[in-house]
C-alpha cells in the first residue's frame, strides 16, 4: 500500500519530553492539577479546614454517588447516547430498597425488623428494579429507535414519581442498620482494615505494571524506561498508602466512641481511640472503578461500546449488535443507579423524596468534565471519577467558605462549560 | 485464463435472482451474477444503479427480498455480516468502515478479538499481529498507536485491506477502493488486487473508473435501475461498449459472458 509523506518522515521513536518518556497521560496529569489548585485555594482560604482528615473524609463519602452513577454515564455518551434519568431512577430504587426493608419484608414476608436477612435481600431488590428498568429504557432506544434524549427525559419524569406513588411521598426511615454501614461515615474499616486494603491495592498496582511491562517485552514492543516505570509505581503506591493514612488520620470523636462503649454495656477505656479509615462506600466506588475500566480497556464488550462510538455503522458492518448493545449499556446504568442508591439512602439514613434531585446533571457533568466527549467514542472511567471529586470539592469548598448555594451552582456551572473549552482546546492542540 | 465460464467448474460465488426493494423502489431485481476463483468481476453502474446493494446483501449487510446465494456450488445463508464472515467473505466498504477513535489493531480485530485465557482482548498480541501483516501490507505503516481517525486515506485503506487480507477472504467485496486515494495510493491497491487474485481469491470490484476496470477486471457486470443489463469480458469489448451499457443499458453485439 502507498502511503503518505507523514509517516515516512516519522522518526522511529523519539522521545519528546520527560512527561513523553513515562507515557503519562496529560490530561489525567491536568485534571489531577485542577483538583489540586482547587484543594489548596480552598485550603488557604478556609484557614487549613479544607485539607483535614475530617473534611477529606467527608468529601469522599459525598462523591461516592454521583461518582458510581458517573462511570455509567461514560459508557452512555461514549455510545452517543444520553440519560437524564438517573436521579430519577436512583430514587425509584431507594424507595423499593427502602419499602422493601421497612414495610414489605417485615409486613408481607413477616421477616422481623433488624434480621441480618434485610439488608441483603433490599439491595437485590434494588439492584434488580434498577437494571430491569435500565434494560428497558435500553431496549426503547435500541430496538424502538427512540432518541435516548426523549427516552430518559420521560424516564425522569415517570421514575421521580413511581418513587413518590411507592412510599406515598413519605420519608422513609430509618433504615436497617445494616444497611446503613453502606452509605459512609456508619460504616468503616478502622485502622488495620484499612492498612490491609491500602497495601493490597499497591501489591495489586505493581504486579499489573510488572505484567503490562512483560507483555509488551514478550512481543518486542517499545517500552519505557526502567526509572520511568520506577517513578510512576513510586507515585501511584504512594498516592494509595497515602490516601489510606490520611483517611485512618481521622479520629472518631470521644462522645461518640463514648456512646458506642454505653451501648454495649461496657465503659470506655481512659485514652481509648479509633480512627475510622476507609467507609465501605469508597470500597464500593474502588470496585466499581476497577470493573467499569476493565469492561472499559479489556473486555470486548468494552471495544464495541467505544467502537460503535466511533463509528455505528462500521461496528455494525463488522457483525456487533449494536442494538443489543444498547441495552446492555443502559441496563449497566440502571445497576450503577441502584448502587448509588444504596449508598445515597443509606448515608442519609432514611428514603426521602427528594433524593438524587439533580444528580442527572451533576453526573453528566462530572463524565464531561472528566472528558468524556459529547460526540462519542472518547472518555476514561478515572476521568469521570476525577470529574466528580472536582466538583463535589468545589461546592463543599465553597459552603465551607460561606458562598451561598445558589452562588455556588452558578460557579458550577461556569466551570463546567470552561472545562469542555479547555478539553476542545486540547484536543486541538494534540490532534486526538 | 480461460474465461468461457461453461467450462470452469463450479463458481465461487452465485447469486440467483437477486431481489432488493425499498418501500416501493426495486434496488435490485432479479439479478443473476457469478464470480470464479482467481477471477475479477467489475459491478459498474450509475449512482443508484443496485450495485452496491447487490453486493451489501452478499456481505450480510442487507436482508435480501428474493434470490438464492451460493458459494462452492451449495446455498449459502446469509442473513447478517456474522454470517457472511463464515463463508469467507469480506468487504472493504467505501467509507472504510473503520472506527476512527480505535487504533489499527482495534478495527483489525474489530469483531473477532483476540482474547486470552481469561476472555479478555489481548491487545498486545493483536498489535504484535497487526505488525505482521502491515510488515507486509504497507511495511510504511507506524502508527499502531494512533487513532485511524489520524491516518492518510492511504493508512487507513491499508487497514480495511489488511482485515480483509488476515482472516483469509476467498470471496472479497471492494467497494470503490480508490475513491479516496491518491494517484500513487491507487497503483499500490492496483497491486494488491492482482496479488490476491493470483492466490485464487475471488474479487467483486464495484467501482466508476473504466479505466481501472478494464485494467484490473476480466469481466464486467453492469446494472442499471436495478437490473442487470449484462456481463461482458472487459477484454473483448472497447470502454465505449462499456459506456453505452452503463448510460443507455445497451448490449453490445459481442464479447457476452
Amino acid at each position: 500500500m502507498a502511503d503518505s509523506t507523514d509517516t515516512r518522515d516519522l522518526p522511529k521513536k523519539t522521545r519528546r519530553n520527560i512527561l513523553d518518556t513515562m507515557e503519562i497521560d496529560t490530561r489525567l496529569l491536568g485534571m489531577i492539577g485542577a483538583f489540586v489548585v482547587i484543594c489548596i485555594v480552598f485550603d488557604v482560604w478556609t484557614g487549613g479546614r479544607f485539607l483535614t482528615p475530617r473534611n477529606i473524609f467527608n468529601l469522599t463519602i459525598q462523591t461516592v454517588s454521583v461518582a458510581i452513577m458517573a462511570t455509567g454515564m461514560v459508557f452512555v455518551i461514549v455510545t452517543r447516547h444520553i440519560d437524564l434519568s438517573v436521579g430519577a431512577l436512583l430514587a425509584t430504587c431507594s424507595a423499593f430498597m427502602a419499602m422493601t426493608q421497612t414495610a414489605w419484608l417485615p409486613n408481607l414476608v413477616g421477616l422481623p425488623l433488624g434480621s441480618p436477612m434485610i439488608a441483603p435481600i433490599a439491595i437485590l431488590v434494588g439492584l434488580v428494579v434498577g437494571t430491569a428498568i435500565g434494560a428497558f429504557h435500553g431496549w426503547l432506544i435500541g430496538y424502538l429507535t427512540i432518541p435516548a434524549f426523549i427516552v430518559t427525559l420521560g424516564g425522569l419524569f415517570v421514575w421521580r414519581n413511581v418513587a413518590w406513588h411507592l412510599s406515598r411521598g413519605q420519608t422513609i426511615g430509618p433504615l436497617d442498620e445494616t444497611y446503613v454501614t453502606l452509605g459512609g461515615i456508619e460504616g468503616t474499616m478502622g485502622a488495620t482494615g484499612s492498612w490491609i486494603l491500602g497495601a493490597l491495592a499497591a501489591a495489586f498496582t505493581v504486579y499489573l505494571m510488572i505484567n503490562a511491562r512483560r507483555n509488551k517485552v514478550r512481543h518486542d514492543f517499545p517500552v519505557k524506561p526502567i526509572w520511568a516505570e520506577a517513578v510512576i509505581g513510586a507515585i501511584a503506591v504512594g498516592a494509595i498508602l497515602g490516601f489510606v493514612w490520611i483517611l485512618n488520620s481521622y479520629e472518631v470523636p470521644i462522645g461518640r466512641l463514648r456512646r458506642i462503649f454505653d451501648a454495649r454495656g461496657e465503659t470506655m477505656p481512659e485514652g481509648y481511640t479509633a480512627v475510622y479509615g476507609v467507609p465501605y462506600s469508597v470500597l464500593i466506588l474502588i470496585v466499581v472503578a476497577i470493573v467499569m475500566t476493565v469492561v472499559a480497556q479489556r473486555t470486548r464488550l468494552g471495544r464495541y461500546i467505544f467502537a460503535t462510538g466511533g463509528n455505528p455503522e462500521a461496528t455494525e458492518l463488522a457483525g456487533i449488535n449494536i442494538r443489543f448493545l444498547t441495552v446492555k449499556v443502559f441496563a449497566i446504568v440502571g445497576f450503577l443507579c441502584a448502587l448509588s442508591a444504596v449508598v445515597a439512602s443509606a448515608r442519609l439514613n432514611f428514603h426521602s423524596n427528594d433524593i438524587g434531585t439533580l444528580d442527572e446533571l451533576r453526573v453528566i457533568a462530572a463524565a464531561v468534565i472528566g472528558g468524556t466527549a459529547l460526540s462519542g467514542g472518547i472518555g476514561t472511567i478515572y476521568g469521570a471519577i476525577l470529574g466528580a471529586l472536582i466538583m463535589q470539592s468545589l461546592q463543599s469548598g465553597m459552603a465551607m467558605v460561606g458562598v451561598e448555594a445558589p452562588y455556588q451552582n452558578i460557579v458550577v456551572g461556569i466551570v463546567l462549560v470552561f472545562a469542555v473549552y479547555v478539553d476542545i482546546l486540547y484536543r486541538k492542540r494534540t490532534g486526538d | 485464463m480461460p474465461l468461457d465460464t461453461q467450462d470452469r467448474g463450479t463458481p465461487l460465488v452465485e447469486m440467483r435472482n437477486m431481489r432488493k426493494s425499498f418501500g416501493g423502489i426495486h434496488a435490485v431485481d432479479d439479478v443473476t451474477i457469478n464470480l470464479y476463483p482467481g477471477e475479477v468481476v467489475g459491478v459498474l453502474g450509475h449512482n443508484g444503479a443496485g450495485k452496491s446493494v447487490l453486493m451489501k446483501m452478499l456481505s450480510g449487510a442487507y436482508k435480501r427480498d428474493g434470490g438464492q446465494i451460493f458459494v462452492n456450488g451449495e446455498e449459502a445463508h446469509i442473513n447478517s455480516p456474522r454470517d457472511a464472515r463464515q463463508y469467507n467473505i469480506e468487504t472493504i466498504y467505501q467509507t472504510l468502515a473503520l472506527a476512527d477513535n480505535l487504533d489499527a489493531a482495534s478495527n483489525l480485530f474489530l469483531g473477532r478479538e483476540l482474547v486470552t485465557s481469561a476472555g479478555l482482548v489481548n491487545d498486545a498480541l493483536m498489535e504484535a499481529e497487526t505488525r505482521k501483516i502491515m510488515a507486509r501490507l504497507n511495511p510504511n505503516f507506524q502508527r499502531f498507536h494512533t487513532p485511524v481517525a489520524g491516518l492518510s486515506g492511504g493508512q487507513r485503506q491499508s487497514v480495511a485491506i489488511s482485515r480483509a487480507v488476515y482472516f483469509n477472504a476467498k470471496i472479497l467485496i471492494m467497494d470503490e477502493p480508490t475513491a479516496a486515494l491518491g494517484v500513487e495510493e491507487t497503483a499500490m491497491v492496483a497491486k494488491l488486487i492482482d496479488e490476491l487474485k493470483a492466490q485464487g481469491l475471488g474479487i467483486f470490484l464495484i467501482d466508476h473508473d473504466i479505466h481501472q476496470v478494464k485494467a484490473l477486471c476480466d469481466r464486467a457486470s453492469v446494472m442499471k435501475n436495478g437490473r442487470l443489463v449484462g456481463t461482458v469480458k472487459v477484454d473483448e469489448v472497447t470502454e465505449d461498449d462499456i459506456l453505452g451499457m452503463i448510460i443507455l443499458g445497451k448490449q453490445p453485439e459481442k464479447g457476452m459472458a
